[in-house]
């Protein structure tokens, strides 16, 4: 089935919050923020903005009704700075005018006078000062120090990689139109209603009931929305609330570049420990993580790393500690992925330096240290339905690994300055919120007299296709044409207290309680209909929109089913509550069974380098994919593809850049490159796993959203063979993104 | 007042020239359809056609509205993802529905309208060609394997296309609307209202100054775009006279609002450089090509700036006319750039045109660009070299590099060593190092100085690789 969305994509007509129609009297808001990465205001002057023509209001922390916070699991974050700014682009004011233009305008008429102080962009300093954003995070399992001195070969190194900018192509907005009886209602464009549903109310002074947040779809999310909406979902309805008129946000792309934090950069110190036949033994690492000014979504990224920090190894004796450092950036928060690619990167690059120094390829070692059935995770779950050898093996035959090497080793001696390289990437990635309460969800099923249904749920839509698989499932639970159910937007008046849509579980958790809520109602129709037909309720089905008697089809179609139920007063409203079972964790053991299953895949990456220009080209990524039973495996494709996409430009092109004063530098599109049509792989080749999915996925169908961004990390690997090929010099450095800027002085490097 | 076809109406408004077009067709017009992404040209979000009639044809090209100023739109076609929908899907837009090409579809309408501007395309259809139709659309989450085999899809039905009558096959095959057999009509009648229009403006000119030179917005909608949006600029892209490229007694003279579309699209430039489609492929994007111009390129003096790279190595000379005697001075291009983005143009005037010796069989030219993403991209260094060639020996030799200098660095020493050398496998590296005294790279957000010294290093190399094979 194909995203219900794409039509009105395709048209244009889909509806963003920039595009929904303005009540008359809007108000556009634009945001003053700090012009340094650390200082003290001394003194704020507006008085000119105020003044100008058009301009309404110019609005700071004096003038928020409630509390000045938009930190939700640690209160470290004001919506308006006040005294103290802790990153360059930190919100100071909001101003509030006749239009975008006059709002933007009036910025530049105020004044600030700061005291600035000395600003710290690197995690590892920060930790050396002790500024970090929560406790650290420590998991181990066996004994590292004991095993070292079993170990025959012992490497130690370090390794870093960038952050990465959402770009989100929709920029962050969101329009709020006050209500009667002192309510508010916020058109935003957000992963989280709930986040900013709870904070607004918090920042407004009124009860979570009055705040109405309605979420059509995102143009774009990718984490970036997730707790990072709320700030200016916040500023619109504070405006709104204290003007009495409908107010609108939307960023302008630099400003959204310049005030959002991104996925943290992470450095990282590692030692690992083999045996003669290559089995790792041993490893240790320190992750020092670069949280920006405040804590967001870190401390829970913090422990996805830990959870991910031994990808899909079986390492008996392990130790990773974790550091969330406070540094003077914009507050870093989630990405797909959530922590885990930058772990996946570390622990492969100990194996990648293993691997150049026993002169072996590093995919020896991988599959020697493969995961089995029944082995335990770092983290004390057990691990089951485990197809992490069996992805590789298949990709072994499917794509002819080894005749891939030796053609590549042929290509690179009839080549003088072009080299190509070749890597494997192998991913384990874990379901579920890592915080347990998360782990929840709620859907709204109405079916109408006609017949046709209408469901809201937590999902948020952006393109991963959520409200399609939900639709599905609805389909496919009642037995009825798609074409009979309408996803609704996301709404916290219809479905409360939702968790955002993020972890990949969206399809999972809300449509498991799409199932329930339709199953019961299905429940319900079946015992309306056992009385008209008077049979056993045992003996009643509905297919296709039809009721049947064990094999017969009657004459009694949905649509009339439904109309009977009604008149007998049967509810054709429910409600699904969903739970995901099973999992449990214990923080301070770091112990327990977080996750619901886990995602495994093998990709096979091939890259040629030109080695006179340092520019590169991805020819082929192969990868056998674990979807469970995909229930749409177009848009699971999409979502590999895109994942796919995403993480090589992570490992390549994407360069975030900061001062040293900590100003971005990277903050526009012409500075900061993500992949276009041309740099996407010439070949991309997916074979989906045949194997049975869980029960916990819906439908069976496994979470895609994240787990295939990690295969991305496999560029970086494969241009790192090809760099070494030409240089035998070349000492490997684990030091992502590799731009075309560092391939060539790899090249050269002596 | 500028007039102009949105769609299947006829608009006439007082909004100014400076005005970003995606504003007037977002807010003043309501067509929500064209999106904002990143009002810079880089995502292509926004991206409209624009049409003009040549002859009693219309002819389409992409551009992105965020940089195109709204006086840029007077007396064309105007065409917005509204423009293109019927009651039912048109064939590009199935295709895109068929092959899953669509994730949150923020970016869609601009992949729509950018394909639907590749079918109007006078050429024929290839795989080739259209990709390059999407290279200045971004998608995020980074559908482009599915979009590209929906492209591919499109330009197989596409090789089907009546060359004769282009526009009327579209809409007989549901790519485009009925209305737009009309709009050649329309044009004429559009053209009647801008003549008076003109008149008009005329009048308005003498008593209110032009503030600025504006081309194809590229880069000032970038570098200002609050200054330009208020503003009434002294536009220059559709000026007849500034949009030749022709030969003349042994040299070219290219106008200085010919696009790099244009250029590339020239037969003569075809003829003269044989790897005009690995540049062009280096050089912005589509719809940028489509839009920016020569003369932009060169005198916004950027030190990158492609064009004048290009041109350098041809030695050529721009010619500058007075706006208001008329008349015309010319210099050498290595001359023209006084500083970091300093040119030797005085107030009132325009560069007109440039002009070079046509290239023989003896000249070798070549053109290098370097830059993080290898296309839709600003340099981190490029160059471009003309040698003139006896047997083995260069006779003249012209060597410019950008990215590595305040101004498009024409290598005057380097070049003079170069000249009356022999080939061989050690010139190269003789040449780069003689290079390696005239720049002075810094560091900033294309790269380190020391990788620029080095990558020009290399792409001297490159250059030797490319001209001399054997050697």
């Amino acid at each position: 089935m194909k995203n219900t969305d794409s039509i009105w994509h395709v048209t244009g007509r889909s509806v963003y919050v920039d595009d929904i129609p303005e009540v008359r009297g809007t108000l556009y808001g634009a945001i003053f923020s700090s012009p340094v990465a650390h200082g003290r205001i001394r003194k704020l002057q507006t008085f000119a903005a105020k003044k100008l023509k058009g301009v309404k209001a110019v609005l700071t922390a004096r003038d928020i009704p409630g509390e000045n916070q938009i930190g939700e699991v640690i209160k470290d974050e004001p919506l308006f700075a006040d005294k103290w700014v802790h990153y360059c682009g930190q919100p100071i004011a909001l101003v509030v005018a006749e239009s975008d233009a006059i709002a933007r305008l009036a910025i530049t008429l105020i004044h600030i006078d700061l005291e600035e102080l000395p600003a710290i962009t690197d995690a590892r300093e920060a930790c050396q000062k002790g500024l970090l954003l929560c406790k650290p995070g420590v998991f181990s399992m066996g004994d590292t120090e004991m095993t070292w001195r079993q170990c025959t070969h012992i490497f130690e190194g370090r390794a870093d990689c960038g952050g990465q900018e959402h770009l989100y192509i929709e920029t962050q907005g969101s329009y709020a139109i006050p209500l009667e009886n002192g309510g508010i209602k916020i058109h935003a464009s957000t992963q989280g209603p709930t986040h900013v549903q709870k904070i607004a109310a918090s920042v407004l002074n009124i009860p979570m009931h009055r705040v109405e947040v309605d979420v059509a779809r995102l143009g774009g999310g990718f984490g970036g929305k997730e707790d990072q909406a709320t700030a200016y979902a916040c500023m619109a309805a504070l405006a709104s609330k204290l003007l009495h008129c409908p107010v609108k946000v939307i960023l302008h792309r630099m400003d959204d570049m310049k005030m959002t934090g991104k996925r943290h950069p992470y450095s990282a110190d590692f030692k690992i420990g083999l045996s003669e036949d290559m089995r790792i033994l041993a490893y240790e690492a320190t992750f020092y993580q670069n949280g920006g000014a405040a804590a967001d979504l870190s401390p829970a990224i913090l422990d996805r790393s830990l959870f991910h920090a031994t990808n899909c190894y079986y390492i008996p004796n392990s130790k990773v500690t974790a550091y969330s450092c406070k540094t003077n950036l914009p507050p870093n928060t989630a990405f797909r992925g959530f922590g885990g690619p930058q772990a996946m990167f570390i622990m492969e690059s100990a194996i990648a330096m293993a691997a150049r120094e026993l002169e072996v390829p590093a995919r020896r070692i991988q599959q020697k240290n493969f995961l089995s059935e029944g082995d335990t995770f770092q983290y004390g779950q057990i691990a089951r339905k485990v197809h992490i050898k069996k992805s590789y093996q298949i990709a072994g035959q499917e794509f002819g690994m080894e005749k891939m090497d030796r053609e590549i080793k042929k290509y690179n001696k009839t080549h003088p300055y072009s080299k190509k390289g070749l890597a494997v990437m192998p991913i384990c990635f874990g379901i579920s919120f890592t915080t347990k309460a998360m782990n929840q969800a709620r859907a709204l099923v109405h079916i109408y007299r006609d017949g046709s249904v209408g469901i809201s749920t937590g999902a948020v839509e952006m393109g991963q296709g959520v409200n399609t698989k939900i639709l599905q499932t609805a389909a496919q639970s009642l037995s009825i044409s798609p074409r009979q159910i309408k996803l609704e937007t996301t709404n916290t008046t219809r479905v409360s207290n939702t968790s955002p849509t993020a972890a990949s579980s969206g399809a999972d958790l809300n449509g498991k309680a799409t199932q329930l809520a339709c199953n019961k109602l299905a429940g319900r129709l079946k015992k309306v209909a056992a009385n008209l037909m008077e049979v056993a309720i045992g003996d009643i089905s509905i297919r296709d929109e039809f009721v049947w008697i064990k094999e017969k089809k009657t004459g009694l179609s949905w649509q009339e089913l439904v109309n009977q139920a009604f008149l007998q007063r049967v509810c054709l409203s429910e409600q699904g509550h969903y739970i995901t079972p099973h999992i449990h964790f214990d923080k301070t053991t770091a112990k327990g069974h977080p996750f619901a299953y886990h995602v495994y895949g093998t990709s096979v990456w091939e890259v040629t380098v030109d080695c006179l220009r340092g520019t590169y080209t991805i020819d082929k990524v192969c990868i056998v994919h674990d979807f469970g039973n995909s229930m749409n495996s177009s848009i699971d494709l999409g979502q590999l593809e895109g994942a796919v996409v995403q993480g090589m430009g992570w490992m390549t092109m994407e360069e975030l850049a900061y001062g040293q004063d900590g100003k971005l530098l990277s903050n526009s599109l012409s500075t900061y490159k993500v992949p276009d049509i041309y740099s996407v792989p010439a070949e991309l080749k997916c074979i989906a796993l045949e194997a049975k999915g869980p029960k916990e996925a819906v439908l069976r169908s496994k979470a895609v959203g994240e787990p295939p961004l990690m295969y991305g990390i496999g560029a970086f690997f494969a241009l790192q063979d090809a760099i070494a090929a030409f240089n035998n010099a070349y000492t490997f450095r684990f030091d992502a993104p590799m731009t075309p800027e560092k391939a060539l002085l790899g090249l050269y490097s002596k | 007042m500028i007039s102009f076809i949105l769609n299947d109406l006829i608009i006439q408004t007082d909004e100014k020239s400076g005005t970003p077009l995606l504003d007037f067709i977002r807010y003043r017009k309501h067509l929500r359809g064209t999106r904002i992404g990143c009002r810079e040209g880089d995502c292509g979000a926004c991206t409209v056609l624009e049409g003009r009639l040549e002859g009693t044809t219309m002819v389409y090209r992409s551009v992105v509205s965020c940089l195109m100023p709204l006086g840029n739109a007077q007396g064309k076609h105007i065409v917005s993802i509204e423009g293109l929908n019927t009651e039912i899907l048109s064939p590009v837009q199935q295709a895109i529905v068929d092959h899953d090409g669509t994730q949150c579809g923020f970016c869609t309408p601009g992949f729509v309208v950018s394909l639907t501007g590749h079918a109007t395309d006078q050429q024929p259809s290839s795989p080739h060609r259209v990709i390059a139709s999407v290279s200045g659309n971004i998608c995020r989450c980074t559908g482009y394997k599915s979009i590209e085999r929906a492209a591919i899809s499109i330009s197989n039905v596409l090789k089907d296309k009546d060359p004769a009558d282009p526009i009327g096959w579209l809409v007989q095959h549901g790519f485009l609307p009925d209305y737009f057999t009309g709009i050649p009509e329309k044009m004429h009648t559009l053209q009647k209202k801008a003549l008076r229009a003109r008149m008009a403006r005329t009048l308005l000119a003498a008593t209110q100054e032009e503030q600025f030179l504006l081309g194809g917005g590229t880069d000032l909608m970038v570098q200002k775009p609050e200054v330009v949006a208020v503003s009434v600029p002294h536009m220059l892209f559709d000026r007849a006279d500034l949009k030749q490229i022709s030969a003349d007694q042994g040299d070219c003279i290219v106008g200085a609002s010919v696009t790099v579309t244009d250029l590339h699209a020239s037969p003569l430039m075809q003829k003269l450089f044989k790897r005009l489609d690995d540049y062009v492929y280096l050089i912005a994007s589509e719809p940028i090509r489509n839009m920016g111009t020569l003369g932009g390129n060169i005198c916004n003096a950027s030190p990158i700036a492609d064009l004048a790279i290009f041109f350098l190595a041809l030695n050529s000379k721009v010619y500058l006319q007075d706006q208001f005697s008329g008349n015309f001075r010319s210099m050498f291009l290595k001359d023209f750039f006084n500083g970091y983005k300093q040119t030797a143009l005085k107030p009132g005037e325009i560069l007109h045109h440039l002009s070079f010796s046509m290239p023989g069989d003896d000249i070798l030219f070549h053109f290098e660009k370097v830059s993080k993403r290898n296309t839709l991209d600003i340099a981190s260094v490029n160059t471009a070299i003309g040698l003139k060639m006896q047997g083995n020996t260069i006779s003249e030799a012209n060597l410019a590099i950008g990215g590595v200098a305040p101004i498009p660095l024409f290598l005057k020493k380097t070049s003079e060593f170069l000249t009356g050398k022999s080939v061989s496998a050690q010139l190269p590296a003789q040449a780069a190092h003689i290079m390696d005294t005239e720049i002075a790279p810094i560091s900033d957000i294309r790269g380190s100085e020391k990788y620029k010294r080095l990558l020009a290093n290399r792409l001297i190399h490159a250059h030797f690789v490319k001209l001399f094979p054997k050697q």
